[in-house]
């Protein structure tokens, strides 16, 4: 999809050079100029809706594609051959013949090419035929036309459960209140619903809307790829300017929910859409291996240069040793033969289309093949399927796989990623008094319930009931509709009614309660001794635990029904809250802009007017919503927010008042407590404002509103300026748990060598708990902490202490761990020191600066876990970015929110855990799991077995082709270095082609040199990744040299053996191709360590193969292929007991040492393997 | 985003998606490997005894006839200026020398095998296509057209090489020559002479008229058509001299099979006696440093005398009794260590 046709490249050239002078958009309404000529509209400069990512045209497609072919080295290269075999002084094959392979490769990738293009033009078409409503001025309505008909300046109509066919800036809905809900997923994936507003001063309650009077100018911003930004103003006749921001666009590609119709004018349309600027292509990442591979392939084209140089030198001399030509040599035109030195400059370039097959060009070809189906099995792996959310793990970067199995560092978000990101409400603190919570339901505790019931009784207000409405309304929380309930797979669908019907249970046992509640007053002393130890829901008595069966059947048969409310929230926490709300009777039923409804427990109805609402931002900390209270009429702004957020602007704490001051101690004291026991925080207040004070305080809000110079800075201030004096009500303490097996795989991770960091935006208390419950830290590691350390200065000083320390400590050396395998197994965790590091972000910049950099990295190195807490997401890239650069070590960033999106894009392998927080991580990372725990069947399974297979095929391939190539080279010394081949090219390509190309794939995809369970058991086995002991340049080199070694066995048994007979050239060959075909195949057999069924088809269907193609060919061919005859040689060889007798001696002449010496490499192991079980038995 | 309709993205939990299928994982102990290597050394030990005897029992008798020594048999054809040149090569069997006895030509520092050489043929002629007679195809150049520009049949540089020298094996026997009949029927390819080389048909009943305007290869001291006159079956391109000849050979020391000896007297081998070859000497090879040679061989199932294979065989065996026998060693060692440690 990135590909953009050169056309429209010139076009967006053209338009951007246009743009400059313009640095806005202007967009009128078309429907004045509906008539004219497309030359006379105003908009016309701008792109029309119809969309094109197709590359090709019917008429382009050869040129281009071929044009785009030839881009890549390895099809240069194969063109270079096949023109050099035209230049008849050169040539070593027929022209002709030496086409086909490059044929082939150019034809299979162009179908492939070809297919894909025009499924993408059968998409596009299929969007671009899409029916959307544009206004028509003639017939003074919304008429149904295309989506390629939209241009800018339209007005568009979008119905409910439509989707938008490009950005409009919405000017009317059907919403009386002039809102318009609309759902992302098809952008971002997230399925929560954004809502948009009317641009103020359009919406004209219930009245038609009405484009033919849209009489304004529409300024907007050029387009661009920021889906969370947008600004302008529109510009009515009489100058009047009214701002909009994001806000009041509709993009493309999503779609409206809840709204039965909304409508507006297109400001962008097709291309210049903000979802199709962010339509970034797949991401290409060249792996490690790919990298290392790239090398050895030079190294190949110098071998490839020494050996033409070989046969150039060799055929000058061969030449100049001939007094006079002999009868064979065969003379030019004129009877002269070729002066001896330029023959060789000849030789040179025909010795390269001969040996050409030594640079492993279908290398490439293989290795995506592999990569296909290494990633076939991975997304087929059910231990890596989540069933709760229907979700298997994703590959979306197709060419790394092999990277997991060499990761060093690991960089893992909290929040999200190592924890549930399913909040839970544990624990609140209203008034000082502190309740506490069952762990898995909210359970309401009773005692609060008293409390809450004894002030609904009394006096319909108070602290309780205030922190309960500040929970229900303080978010912004939205309230799906049942009619427009959508049907499809939530995230936590199954635990928001799970949580539902668990709060409708509680209802009811809320409700027995208060029945008992009624005998409680009669006699409070039985109570008091029910529930001293807390409330247990296993605790309930006989009598109201029947209650509660009974009604949840009750519940569960009337579930379906219309009491049903279910919830939107953008955070998990703000979910938790509201249902905790709930869960005590506060259930907010509706909310709209202007009101928010809330149903108390005594099923009465309060509708809140919203006089404003100050959203979350992460400077203050806070959010505030301010209401009217519908009976009593009093402006309340109730808060919530970071404690310290909150603590630091509360009022009357210094007063002599002791009891405020005391509840804030109080509450203060719960609050540490909540944090060291991993709980998230969050406070609560209330402010009650006086009319006037607020009539000021809007009319500066309002002013700031429409600012356009420093509006966030002025919003920011008005803020904080009202929200301050506020009065406490309470604290909440909300769990986020940890994923299952989240100790178990961190600490498999680090057995398997990885280092393991966790960056987090939490504070230090809560993040070093989760840290320690993790297992990330232990009690008795050695951990150093750098927190709040204001001075640069200071910072140094302590790194070089820490440092210092560390030298010392170290002095016995059990620094050096190379151990591989088995032994580190018991050496490295016990000698080694354990050392963590926990900073914070502030600290982390100052460590990070220039001068300090290297002392941390330094300090790093030595740590075995570290753990960043406050850090922003761009710290987090910057991390992982330094560690990367300066330790130059594969990096795994794993983190599950949009703010772990620039970390997982600048590590080498970026993981997604698709949670609660949007899919942002997903679409960024290169795979995508669904619980951290799967990162350890990823890497230490997965990842082994991919790296293992894929260097192990790559090795196999180079040796391949060298082996076989080889015969031939061998061969010029026999034939006067003059180019010949004793093997028919077509069997050659045949060779290549069909009889060794499936094993060595197979090879790559199904290879399992150790079981998963084995893996899983001994992560260590990892090592051999991390330290690319599968692909080292001495594996290279031995491959090369063992094939070398072969190629001389394969080619001088058969030499010594006919040599001086009256055999032909191709009936020498014969044996020698057969040979080889034996060697390569076996070769592949001593590698390959375990045999299923497919290996057994494969192999002998390769050698079954090769024989029938031969024979038939041989067959067949009479003189198809001059100079060589194939004809009927295989069958006279195969008659011949001689050609069994080389193809047996050969054989194992060619794979003795490579048994030999593996074999005693297995003797040696096991002895190595019995006398450390030895050592460990005894010791 | 998918309704709750749609299927499951569950994987198909079978053993093939989940990589477990029964597999068989060979343990290359040394309890299989060292058997193994001993019998695979064994086995060898036995093939190489009986193609090192089966090769022994083959006779052969080489004689080189180059005539670089003053004073070998053919010196004086190897003067430049001497046309026709006819030399004797005498020889004696002290043992009857067993038939079916084939009698080949071999050369050496000959590269049949030279790239632009093994080109040079127009395949379309040699199956009797006359339309390439008027006009051979590129491949044959420079030796397509003579210097008058007639075509030449058949063309190229393999058909001109053609070796030429001819030999008549007459056995001594009292001071007189008996003559030994050489049997020249299918010494060549079977599939050669059947199937890929074709006569061009007779023209008015005349074969040699099918060669009309055509000449023949500037080396050859006569045309196609009359290479063997009394055996039309024998005649142009199915002469299995010429078969022979255009069949490369793959190194550049190589042997052809010139005829057998199969009749009469002589089927069952060459007595012992004196035996006289006279060599009509026309083929020169001494300008590239090349050798010419008879050789006189039997053949048994393996074909011609070969003691390299049996040889070969012996050795990689005994090679392989020894590795097995040092894998015994090293397996021995590291049992007895851990018995020790134990």
């Amino acid at each position: 999809m990135t590909w953009t046709n050169p056309l429209t490249l010139l076009r967006h050239g053209w338009t951007r050079h246009w743009n400059p002078d313009r640095p806005v958009r202007t967009v009128v309404s078309n429907l004045p100029f509906e008539d004219l000529k497309k030359r006379e509209q105003p908009n016309r400069r701008y792109e029309g809706n119809a969309i094109r990512t197709n590359k090709y045209r019917l008429w382009s497609f050869i040129p281009m594609n071929l044009f785009e072919q030839f881009h890549r080295m390895a099809n240069i290269y194969f063109v270079g051959l096949a023109i050099l075999n035209f230049v008849p002084v050169v040539n070593a094959f027929q022209p002709e013949v030496a086409l086909i392979p490059i044929c082939i490769i150019l034809a299979l990738t162009a179908v492939k090419d070809g297919w894909e293009d025009f499924r993408r033009y059968q998409t596009d078409q299929q969007l671009n035929n899409t029916p959307c409503f544009i206004f028509s001025r003639k017939q003074m309505c919304f008429v149904e036309r295309r989506w390629k008909d939209v241009r800018v300046g339209d007005f568009v109509r979008v119905l409910s459960n439509e989707i938008i066919p490009a950005d409009i800036l919405l000017l009317h809905t059907s919403d009386p209140n002039g809102v318009c809900h609309m759902e992302t997923a098809n952008l971002d994936g997230e399925t929560s619903l954004k809502q948009r507003k009317v641009v103020p001063g359009f919406s004209s309650l219930g009245e038609p809307f009405q484009p033919q009077t849209f009489d304004s100018t529409v300024v907007c911003e050029n387009p661009n790829n920021n889906l969370n930004l947008f600004k302008g103003y529109v510009e009515r006749p009489d100058k009047r300017r009214t701002g909009f921001g994001i806000d009041s666009l509709l993009l493309r590609g999503c779609m409206v929910r809840n709204t039965d119709d909304a409508a507006g004018i297109v400001v962008y349309a097709g291309h210049e859409t903000k979802s199709m600027l962010n339509n970034s292509g797949p991401r290409y990442k060249r792996s490690k291996i790919e990298r290392k591979m790239n090398t050895d392939v030079l190294f190949c084209v110098v071998l490839l240069f020494f050996m033409c140089l070989i046969g150039a030198l060799g055929h000058a001399i061969w030449l100049e040793t001939f007094s006079s030509m002999p009868s064979y040599i065969v003379p030019d035109s004129n009877g002269n033969y070729t002066p001896s030195v330029l023959a060789g400059f000849y030789m040179f370039f025909t010795m390269i289309i001969l040996l050409q097959v030594m640079i492993p060009v279908s290398l490439y070809v293989s290795i995506e093949l592999v990569k296909m189906g290494q990633i076939f099995f991975i997304t087929q792996d059910v231990e890596l399927y989540d069933e709760e959310l229907d979700r298997r793990v994703q590959c979306r970067a197709l060419n790394i796989t092999e990277d997991l199995g060499q990761i060093q560092y690991v960089f893992s978000d909290k929040t999200g990623t190592l924890t549930e990101n399913k909040m839970v409400f544990r624990r609140c603190s209203v008034m000082g008094t502190e309740y506490c919570h069952e762990e898995n339901v909210v359970v309401p505790d009773r005692k609060l319930i008293l409390e809450v019931d004894r002030q609904m009784a009394s006096i319909q207000t108070g602290p309780y009931l205030d922190f309960f409405l500040a929970l229900a309304i303080c978010n912004t929380v939205l309230v799906s509709s049942v009619t427009a309930q959508r049907q499809r797979v939530r995230v936590n669908v199954a635990d928001l009614a799970g949580a539902e019907r668990v709060g409708d249970v509680l209802r009811a046992l809320t409700h027995s309660t208060k029945t008992r509640g009624g005998e409680t007053l009669a006699d409070p002393f039985s109570i008091d001794e029910d529930e001293s130890d807390g409330f247990h829901s296993s605790d309930v008595s006989d009598a109201a635990g029947q209650k509660v069966i009974s009604s949840e059947r009750k519940v569960k048969s009337g579930l379906s029904g219309s009491e049903e409310v279910c919830y939107e929230a953008h955070s998990p926490d703000e979910a938790a809250l509201i249902h905790a709300a709930k869960a005590y009777g506060f259930t907010m039923m509706e909310r709209t802009p202007h009101y928010v409804t809330v149903k108390l427990p005594d099923e009465a109805l309060l509708k809140f007017e919203v006089l404003d609402i100050l959203t979350f931002d992460s400077t203050r900390r806070r959010m505030s919503i301010i209401v009217r209270h519908p009976h009593t009429k009093e402006i309340i702004m109730y808060t919530k927010g970071a404690d310290s957020a909150i603590m630091e602007r509360l009022g009357n704490v210094f007063s002599v008042k002791s009891e405020a001051k005391q509840t804030a101690v109080k509450t203060q004291r719960d609050l540490d407590m909540y944090a060291r026991n991993g709980l998230r925080t969050l406070c609560f207040a209330k402010k009650v404002i006086s009319e006037q004070e607020f009539r000021a305080w809007s009319a500066v809000r309002q002013e700031a509103l429409s600012a356009i110079e420093e509006k966030e800075e002025r919003l920011m201030e008005t803020a904080n300026f009202i929200e301050s004096s506020f009065t406490l009500l309470g604290a909440t303490g909300i769990e986020d748990r940890l994923q299952e097996s989240v100790p178990e795989t961190i600490q498999a991770l680090r057995r398997a060598g990885m280092q393991v960091w966790v960056l987090t935006g939490d504070k230090p208390e809560t993040a070093i708990n989760i840290a320690y419950s993790c297992k990330l830290l232990e009690h008795e590691d050695l951990v150093f902490t750098f927190i709040s350390v204001i001075l640069q200065s200071l910072c140094k000083m302590r790194l070089e202490d820490t440092l210092g320390e560390l030298r010392r400590s170290m002095l016995p050396p059990g620094a050096d761990h190379q151990f591989r395998g088995y032994s580190s197994a018991f050496t490295g965790p016990l000698m080694e020191p354990s050392i963590g590091l926990v900073i914070d972000g502030p600290t982390l910049s100052m460590a990070m600066s220039d001068e300090l950099v290297e002392q941390f990295v330094e300090l790093c190195k030595h740590c075995r876990a570290v753990l960043c807490c406050r850090v922003t997401p761009l710290q987090k890239s910057a991390v992982v970015k330094l560690i990367r650069q300066k330790l130059r070590v594969m990096t795994l960033a794993v983190g599950d929110g949009a703010n772990d999106v620039n970390m997982i894009q600048a590590a080498d392998v970026g993981i997604g855990v698709s949670g609660q927080e949007g899919m942002q991580a997903v679409m960024a990372s290169d795979f995508a799991i669904t619980r951290f725990k799967h990162l350890q069947r990823l890497l230490l399974v997965h990842g082994h077995w991919c790296y293992s297979r894929l260097a192990n095929m790559v090795i196999y391939f180079f040796y391949k082709n060298v082996a076989y190539v080889n015969l031939l080279f061998w061969y010029q010394f026999f034939c006067g270095f003059s180019a010949t081949a004793m093997i028919d090219y077509w069997l050659m390509i045949f060779f290549n082609l069909f009889f060794t190309s499936a094993p060595p794939i197979m090879f790559g995809i199904m290879e399992k040199e150790v079981s998963d369970s084995t893996l899983l058991s001994l992560p260590e086995l990892y090592k051999r990744g991390q330290h690319s002991e599968g692909y080292r340049r001495s594996t290279f080199w031995i491959a090369i040299l063992d094939a070398f070694y072969q190629s001389l066995v394969c080619f001088f048994i058969p030499y010594w053996t006919y040599n001086g007979s009256d055999i032909g050239i191709f009936a020498f060959g014969t044996p020698m191709n057969t040979v080889s075909l034996f060697t390569i195949i076996l070769h592949l057999a001593i590698e390959i360590k375990s045999w299923t069924a497919v290996h057994w088809v494969i192999m002998i269907g390769s050698v079954l193969v090769y024989f029938i193609v031969t024979l038939a060919y041989s067959a067949i061919c009479i003189s198809c292929n001059p100079p060589s005859d194939p004809y009927w040689i295989m069958h006279k060889q195969m008659a011949d007991p001689m050609f069994y007798l080389v193809c047996i001696l050969t054989t194992v002449v060619a794979l003795l040492p490579r048994t030999f010496f593996t074999e005693i490499l297995l003797l040696w192991s096991e002895k190595e393997r019995s006398a450390n079980g030895s050592k460990l038995y005894t010791g | 985003m998918k309704n709750e309709g749609e299927a499951s993205e569950q994987p198909d939990n079978t053993a093939f998606t989940q990589q477990q299928l029964p597999a068989w994982q060979p343990i290359l102990s040394a309890g299989i490997v060292i058997p193994g290597f001993l019998i695979i050394g064994l086995a060898f030990l036995g093939i190489g005894i009986g193609l090192f005897l089966t090769s022994q029992t083959i006779q052969v008798l080489e004689m080189d006839y180059t005539g670089v020594e003053k004073d070998s048999p053919c010196f004086q054809c190897t003067i430049q200026s001497v046309q026709n040149c006819t030399c004797e090569v005498t020889f004696s069997l002290s043992a009857l020398f067993t038939g079916p006895v084939f009698f080949y030509y071999g050369l050496s520092n000959y590269f049949q095998n030279f790239r632009k050489y093994g080109v040079s043929k127009d395949y379309y002629q040699l199956t009797g296509d006359t339309q390439y007679f008027k006009s051979p195809r590129d491949v044959c150049f420079p030796y397509s057209h003579d210097s008058k520009n007639n075509p030449i049949v058949p063309c190229g540089a393999i058909a001109n090489s053609m070796f030429n020298d001819t030999f008549e094996l007459y056995q001594i026997i009292n001071g007189t020559k008996k003559k030994v009949p050489l049997d020249g029927k299918g010494i060549s390819w079977w599939t050669d002479f059947n199937i890929k080389y074709r006569n061009p048909s007779s023209v008015n009943g005349s074969f040699a008229s099918a060669f009309d305007g055509t000449v023949k290869p500037i080396n050859w001291p006569k045309a196609a058509y009359e290479l063997d006159l009394t055996d039309p079956n024998n005649n142009g391109f199915l002469n299995q001299d010429f078969l022979v000849w255009m069949r490369r050979a793959a190194l550049p020391q190589f042997r052809k099979l010139y005829r057998r000896i199969t009749e009469g007297d002589y089927a069952g081998g060459l007595p012992a006696g004196n035996y006289s070859l006279t060599v009509h000497y026309n083929y020169p090879v001494l300008s590239f440093d090349g050798r010419k040679k008879l050789v006189f061989s039997n053949v048994s199932w393996m074909g011609g005398k070969n003691d390299f294979l049996g040889i070969a065989y012996l050795v990689v065996g005994s090679l392989c009794v020894v590795m097995s026998v040092v894998m015994l060693i090293v397996y021995a060692k590291f049992k007895f260590s851990d018995d020790d440690d134990a």
